[in-house]
């Protein structure tokens, strides 16, 4: 079963509701990476629970209008309106008063939410209310999605996704550089304000799908995750989509195999487990790369240090250098220095002074900077500079009179 | 938005420059960070072709003074003029070098892709980066003697490479006046020397350069204007006219060191 809803073989009503996830995560992801750049990723939690009342308030509304109060599109509609006074709220709260913006965050978060809570409870209540399953829109479900539900959310998600793209340059300059931005006629706020409409336009057209409570782990981890594989922005948003519409798209799968499941956790749990190879496995900004990296250069010190005290005829005095030096087999288990031991020692002692030489010359000090005691001084100068440093060093070393 | 400001207060009149159409004019401008004004009613003209250093001790509201001058902060009060007009209008005409500790480096992007930025206004929204776009920010990355490093990300280069990608952006506006805040501060000699030249060439083209500077002693071989600034202005002109010890005298008060003073033209 969920082989074949992996395989879209769950029929057309199945595949509609994958594609919709698919393109629904895709939005998520990219729309989330420019939040993500802007360093406002909290934000976005702010705005997913204040989609709570605006739900409530529009099943009210239509149920006493005498229409369906489970109608899919009136519920994101009153979604999004009370997601916006809760942006605007943060908003405000940050620019007029006091409060930073994580204060302002926690407060509308838990206010607009509990107001939600509150409305839900007294639809309970109410006799054409005991049927909505709007708790469904707080964890997500896809199982028995109605067809419209589905070509809704898809084409909401194609839409948030193409005018994120178009917004894309500005939205990267106000990110990385706000003062040049603004110095090119820019207007910040304006641009801050898109890119929250359109995390906000990628929540409510979510809700059905992840549930308020998680979206905001779809627009936060795919760009976290990506960002562990590239430095390049486009690539980042690029790859941020793409674990967005997978997580999206497994959740929805597993969700029509398994239609008890709520489809909000597994989706987060998908995109969680991209998340976790990527931060022990990504190649440079990776936990085990980072390792790596740190035990290979901690053992080049640790040679050079001993190979420099080998130089100079001093002791070595931990244990660990002689090891190293035994291993590479420049000195015996004794810590004395074997012939490759000293012709190594020889050259150590031969940069050391070059760098000497090279840090007392005025004209090099972008080179000299560089020196950190591990640094190859061939890397820093050309051969005619470090001729011109070697006759220094041929120079009779006398004592000034 | 902007209201019209009184006369300054000190009352200095031009030097024979016509505020009118140059570059830029600035005309009662006062910036306060709540209650406590930073910049005071200043006016300011730099003249089209030549290079100005803006000077004075620390928290004297230099970089204030260029940020409100172009609109990144909001002035109190004061009139900007571009080219004689409205700066919005002439924003194409501008470009800005803002300090290297404003942004994090650690963004995901590459050298080339942040000169790239300085063509956004001709890219707008839409258009693909062409490779005569590309090529044009390789120029401006020659031009600063970074093109090697055009696809590196830019947290891997040193301080003084980065300004000089910071200039090559701004080089890449094509624009007519520069205003860069601090470019020296913190850069390797290196950088100091290749970032000059390009300033000097760009005003052998009549271009119009304005920096915050922050070394007394290479402001007479570096430009040849100085605004002299601690809140209010206390002196505007050529280097030899306003770049005077008293004037630096009554800017820096106490913080001037004599060694600093030293070679600076006593007569003012």
């Amino acid at each position: 079963m969920l082989w074949q809803a992996l395989t879209l073989q769950l029929g057309y009503n199945a595949t509609l509701v994958a594609i919709g996830a698919i393109l629904l995560g895709f939005a998520a992801g990219v729309t989330g990476t420019f939040l993500f750049l802007r360093r406002r990723a909290l934000v976005s939690d702010a705005i997913s629970h204040a989609t709570l009342p605006g739900v409530g308030l529009a099943f009210i509304v239509m149920v006493a209008l005498g229409g369906d109060g489970r109608n899919l599109a009136g519920l994101l509609a009153g979604s999004a309106v009370t997601a916006a006074l809760g942006l605007l709220a943060v908003q405000w709260l940050t620019r007029r008063t006091r409060l930073a913006e994580d204060s302002a965050i926690g407060a509308v978060l838990s206010v607009f939410f509990g107001f939600g809570v509150v409305l839900l409870t007294v639809i309970q209540t109410m006799e054409s209310g005991r049927q909505a399953g709007l708790d469904s829109l707080l964890l997500g479900s896809t199982a028995g999605m109605l067809r419209s539900d589905a070509l809704l959310i898809a084409v909401g998600g194609a839409l948030t996704l193409i005018l994120t793209l178009i917004l894309r340059r500005p939205m990267i300059m106000v990110a990385f550089d706000e003062d040049y931005a603004a110095a090119l006629g820019l207007n910040i706020r304006q641009v801050d304000l898109a890119t929250m409409g359109l995390v906000m336009a990628v929540t409510v057209v979510g809700l059905k799908v992840v549930g308020l409570i998680l979206i905001v782990a779809l627009l936060i981890i795919p760009p976290v995750t990506a960002r562990f594989w590239t430095d390049r922005t486009e690539r980042v948003w690029l790859l941020s989509g793409v674990i967005g519409g997978l997580s999206g798209f497994v959740g929805a799968a597993i969700s029509a195999s398994a239609p008890a499941l709520p489809t909000g956790p597994i989706i987060v749990l998908t995109g969680f487990s991209v998340f976790a190879a990527s931060l022990f496995l990504a190649p440079n900004r990776g936990v085990l790369a980072a390792v790596i990296r740190h035990v290979a250069f901690q053992r080049r010190v640790h040679v050079r240090q001993g190979l420099l005290a080998l130089a100079h005829g001093q002791p070595i005095y931990e244990r660990y250098t002689v090891r190293l030096l035994h291993r590479a087999g420049l000195s015996r288990p004794d810590g004395v220095a074997t012939e490759a031991g000293r012709a190594r020692a020889a050259k150590a002692l031969l940069d050391e002074k070059r760098w000497e030489i090279l840090r007392a010359m005025p004209d090099h000090e972008a080179a000299a900077a560089l020196y950190d005691g591990m640094r190859p001084i061939e890397t820093v100068v050309t051969r005619d500079q470090l001729a011109e440093i070697d006759t220094h060093l041929a120079a009779p070393q006398e004592v000034p009179a | 938005m902007t209201r019209i400001a009184l006369a300054s207060t000190n009352g200095q009149t031009m030097t024979g420059e016509c505020p009118e159409t140059a570059p830029m004019s600035i005309r009662g401008m006062t910036v306060s960070y709540g209650q406590k004004p930073v910049v005071f009613s200043v006016d300011a003209t730099f003249p089209e072709g030549s290079m100005t250093a803006i000077i004075g001790p620390n928290g004297a509201g230099k970089s204030t003074l260029l940020k409100a001058s172009l609109g990144i902060l909001r002035p109190l009060s004061g009139i900007v003029t571009v080219f004689g007009r409205p700066l919005n209008s002439q924003r194409h005409r501008i470009a800005y070098v803002p300090q290297r500790a404003s942004v994090d480096w650690d963004f995901p992007t590459t050298v080339l892709d942040v000169v790239l930025m300085g063509l956004s206004r001709e890219l707008g929204l839409l258009r693909l980066v062409r490779p005569r776009h590309r090529a044009r920010a390789l120029d401006c990355l020659t031009r600063v003697g970074m093109a090697e490093f055009a696809d590196r990300q830019i947290g891997q280069l040193s301080g003084g490479q980065q300004q000089r990608v910071f200039l090559a952006r701004a080089l890449a506006q094509g624009a007519d006046l520069y205003l860069l805040d601090e470019p020296f501060a913190g850069v390797d000699a290196a950088t100091e020397k290749a970032i000059i030249a390009v300033l000097k060439t760009l005003r052998a083209e009549g271009k119009t350069v304005v920096s915050v500077h922050h070394d007394l002693s290479t402001v007479g071989d570096y430009f040849d204007r100085v605004l002299i600034l601690n809140t209010s202005k206390i002196a505007e002109g050529p280097v030899a006219d306003a770049f005077t010890e008293a004037n630096l005298q009554a800017a820096y008060g106490g913080r001037l060191a004599t060694a600093q003073v030293a070679g600076i033209p006593a007569a003012g």
